[in-house]
């Protein structure tokens, strides 16, 4: 049995091996699926499913779904695309995403996702406008809810990386939220040294870092200057270079 | 250790330290442990989590992720005597509402809160598995059904003065819910016994056979009887079984999955009363053929009172040598169950959540792959079959494939249990084999008035009159055994609304479509409901339905959208006469009077263009 077979993307032969989630073949191959909760350095969980696409027929999540010999993956396909899109919208609705207003604009991953998908106009969904109180408890750190979208990605960086599980999920359903373990997050021994506070970690405006607001200028920040792909290029982009 | 800086005091802690250690501060026992906290100390404050999460060596955040997971564990504490009241649909339409009231009235308290004195709590529950007795409440672990505001009031009286809910059931039920370990009102209601599980029968008879022939044996018989599981997928039994006993590990385990959840089925609750033995005997059998040593019987939280029955049951197999070491004699072969409580929680019916559960965890589904036979309850091959599918499997081991093979269809053989309630005169549990159609079975039930069936509770299919031919089985209308009858009188979009909420409340919010898409949903029936939508909106509906159908993660979310999707498509008058035209070119989902209130109150004035008489201000 070889280790490595080929795939499919999107038409694009690809080489995959053994064991490989179809994201982590696609990202070693050049070829971007969008994704908000998978990020380099932590456990792909699979709960945004910004992800998807359809493996021999089926749609399952890129970043947990095991590449299998052969199959045939669609990426960019039209309905691909309108469930990425439905489900951006989702998120955008679900939480509170002021972008004129908010820091992480022009950096933020849900912001730039939606450019990238398309959605420049108000969307049919209606608003949910949570009203969670604002964290500003801590020193360094701000913790605003109500514009997560529960990536989980800070609770997976400080539970791993961190060793110190200052974050988990609490509720169920529509009230599941990002809990600290404390009182609040003054009460907790969370450090902007930690992985969870990394800019890299919160994809949107929800973890704020106290005194760096807008240190870069709006129009100068990382998806002002270009589309989310994470330094990996889309299959179309990509043949016409 | 650390000191716990929101301890008030000794005797809370030392409640929660003895529970812990009852569990050796077992970090995968935090579902028993929060269970006997909330049962002791009716609420796990968050200086009783900070014990347990000092004890179990987690942080306290953790162990509220866990705690507010589950509808049956609580942060606040909570009246010595819950009462839980059943808000199912069929519940409903059989006015337990009206009960809710009697309670809120009698003891003083609103529904979701406590009396003024704290002796009382009042909750509603989405589903108690007692449709064939509705309305029915839950008092603390004690069932009671068929209430009426009398029988209500009566409970009421008693309880202010201090009786134990036990107590108060005023007569028992037939079979073993008289039974001493029993001794509840619920009655079985068995309209129909089939040849296979409801029949007079010898339980052990199919595993004593399977001790005798060789574990491959076993899995060929389930094979060739094409044995399908019986909560609803229909997974083939055997070719689970075989996964896992193939899947090279240290140790295996076997799960009963008695949680038992989508509305408007109750049958495991019949099978778990009258046939334990059987269940067990299954579960042994499964054993026997992938070599496990250990079993689980995950029971959900409504059934509690079913527990001291089945506690007693596996004790009394361990002591005739049907269950523990070296079982019927056979050295080598050692097996043992436990029972692990549910604590509320619908998403705990599916098989990864369930075992996530099981390991103390939020019950939220588990990435797949791998599936459970392949690394399932901490990590090891774990076979999970619904309560009906071990029973079958010891039957299929007395008597044989071809025996069962015979019964019902091509791709679904054997019997089936149907749990039928609703507008029909014989609301019960029915032995049938699979293939029976439709109309047959409410010619069974007596429901002459039937002009909707909800086959497969709402995750299942709304289906209409002209649809009465088809049949009960996997080729045509799969169920898990939900069979809900509702006839012309019941407002078909009432229920939609209903059960969606029902989604929402029980979606676990692991992925994205199923915890947002669902209220969206929701929110669009609602505007249908009040006669705010017009033609677009219907594909506003099948579009949304559709992406959370394609994209959730588990069972849950692939199907929230069925009732949705199954009236539409059998019942669009139901729809289309709410639909509102819009020949004014504004959507009627607009009111651009109330769109105007907050602009009128604001500015202090009115609308120079929408009101009329503006000049008169």
């Amino acid at each position: 049995m070889s280790d490595s077979f080929k795939f499919e993307i999107d038409g694009v032969e690809v080489l995959a091996r053994r064991g490989q989630s179809i994201m982590q073949a696609a990202d070693e191959a050049g070829i971007y699926i969008p994704r908000l909760c998978d990020v380099e350095g932590l456990e792909p969980q699979g709960s945004c499913r910004v992800c998807v696409v359809k493996q021999n027929g089926r749609v399952v999540s890129a970043c947990t779904q095991p590449v299998i010999e052969g199959s045939i993956v669609e990426n960019e396909s039209e309905e691909i695309l309108g469930y990425r899109r439905d489900l951006v919208r989702m998120l955008y609705h679900e939480g509170n995403h002021l972008c004129p207003i908010c820091e992480a604009s022009g950096r933020c991953e849900l912001q730039a996702m939606g450019y990238r998908l398309g959605i420049t106009q108000a969307t049919k969904y209606p608003y949910l406008q949570p009203v969670r109180p604002v964290d500003a408890s801590h020193p360094d750190i701000v913790l605003d809810t109500n514009r997560c979208i529960l990536c989980g990605r800070c609770i997976r960086a400080s539970r791993d990386i961190d060793k110190k599980h200052v974050f988990e999920y609490v509720g169920r359903g529509i009230r599941k939220r990002v809990g600290v373990n404390g009182y609040n997050l003054a009460d907790t021994d969370i450090a902007l040294s930690d992985r969870a506070i990394d800019l890299a970690t919160c994809p949107v405006g929800c973890i704020i870092q106290k005194g760096r607001g807008f240190f870069a200028p709006i129009g100068e920040r990382q998806f002002d200057k270009r589309p989310i792909t994470l330094g990996i290029l889309p299959v179309k982009e990509r043949s016409e270079q | 250790m650390p000191d716990n800086p929101y301890s008030n005091g000794g005797k809370m802690e030392k409640s929660v330290v003895s529970v812990c250690q009852r569990y050796a501060n077992d970090r995968t026992r935090l579902l028993d442990i929060l269970l006997d906290i909330q049962h002791e100390l009716k609420g796990i404050t968050p200086a009783a989590m900070e014990v347990v999460a000092q004890r179990t060596g987690i942080t306290r955040v953790e162990v509220e992720g866990v705690v507010s997971f589950y509808a049956f564990l609580s942060s606040e504490i909570k009246g010595e005597r819950m009462i839980r009241v059943c808000d199912d649909i069929i519940d409903r339409q059989k006015g337990g509402r009206e009960i809710a009231q009697i309670f809120a009235q009698e003891l003083g308290v609103a529904v979701g809160g406590n009396s003024a004195d704290g002796r009382f709590s009042l909750e509603y529950t989405p589903f108690l598995g007692m449709s064939d007795q509705a309305p029915s409440v839950m008092i603390n672990d004690t069932i009671f059904t068929a209430l009426t505001r009398e029988k209500a009031r009566r409970i009421c009286s008693r309880l202010r003065e201090g009786a134990e809910p036990a107590d108060l059931v005023e007569r028992y039920g037939d079979g073993n819910n008289a039974h001493l370990l029993i001794r509840s009102e619920v009655t079985n209601n068995i309209r129909h016994a089939g040849e296979v599980l409801l029949n007079t029968l010898d339980a052990n008879a199919g595993l004593i056979r399977s001790l005798g022939s060789q574990p491959q044996a076993i899995l060929d018989e389930l094979d060739k009887a094409g044995l399908a599981g019986r909560g609803g997928a229909g997974f083939p039994t055997g070719r689970k079984w075989r996964v896992a006993a193939d899947t090279r590990a240290d140790r295996s385990y076997i799960i009963c999955n008695a949680d038992e959840g989508e509305p408007g089925t109750f049958k495991d609750r019949v099978l778990l009363t009258e046939r334990a033995d059987l269940m067990i005997a299954g579960m042994t059998v499964a054993a026997y053929s992938v070599n496990s040593t250990a079993g689980i019987i995950y029971l959900r939280a409504e059934y509690a009172y079913l527990r001291p029955w089945l506690k007693s049951v596996l004790q009394h197999r361990r002591e005739q040598g049907l269950l523990g070491r070296a079982i019927l004699g056979r050295e080598g072969f050692d097996f043992d169950i436990r029972i692990q409580m549910g604590a509320g929680a619908y998403i705990c019916g599916e098989e990864s959540a369930l075992i996530s559960s099981c390991e103390g965890l939020r019950g939220e589904p588990k990435n797949r792959p791998p599936f459970p036979v392949e690394a399932g309850y901490l990590g090891y091959p774990t076979i999970v079959d619904n309560v009906e599918t071990f029973c079958c499997a010891a039957r299929i081991m007395e008597l044989g494939s071809a025996w069962f093979g015979s019964i019902g269809t091509g791709r679904s053989t054997g019997t089936k249990l149907f749990s039928v309630s609703g507008d029909c005169t014989y609301p019960g549990v029915y032995e049938l084999p699979f293939g029976t159609s439709v109309q047959q079975l409410l010619k069974q039930v007596d429901a002459p008035d039937a002009a909707a069936l909800l086959v497969g509770g709402p995750s299942g299919q709304m289906i209409n009159m002209s649809q009465f031919e088809r049949r009960l089985c996997l080729e045509d209308l799969p169920t898990g055994g939900s069979v809900m009858v509702f006839s012309k009188r019941r407002n078909l979009l009432e229920i939609v609304d209903q059960y969606l909420q029902f989604f929402i409340d029980e979606s676990c919010g692991y992925c994205t479509p199923c915890r947002v898409g669902n209220v969206f949903l929701k929110k669009r029936i609602e505007k249908v409901r009040k006669g705010l939508c017009e033609l677009e909106d219907m594909d506003y509906l099948k579009e949304l339905g559709r992406t959370i159908a394609m994209t959730s993660r588990c069972g849950l979310g692939h199907t929230s959208p069925n009732l949705v999707l199954s009236t539409m498509q059998n019942f669009p008058l139901v729809y289309a006469v709410l639909l509102k035209e819009h020949g004014d070119g504004l959507q009627a989902s607009f009111d651009i009077q109330s769109a105007l209130e907050e602009s009128r109150r604001l500015a202090k004035r009115r609308s120079m263009i929408y009101d009329p008489n503006y000049d008169e201000a």
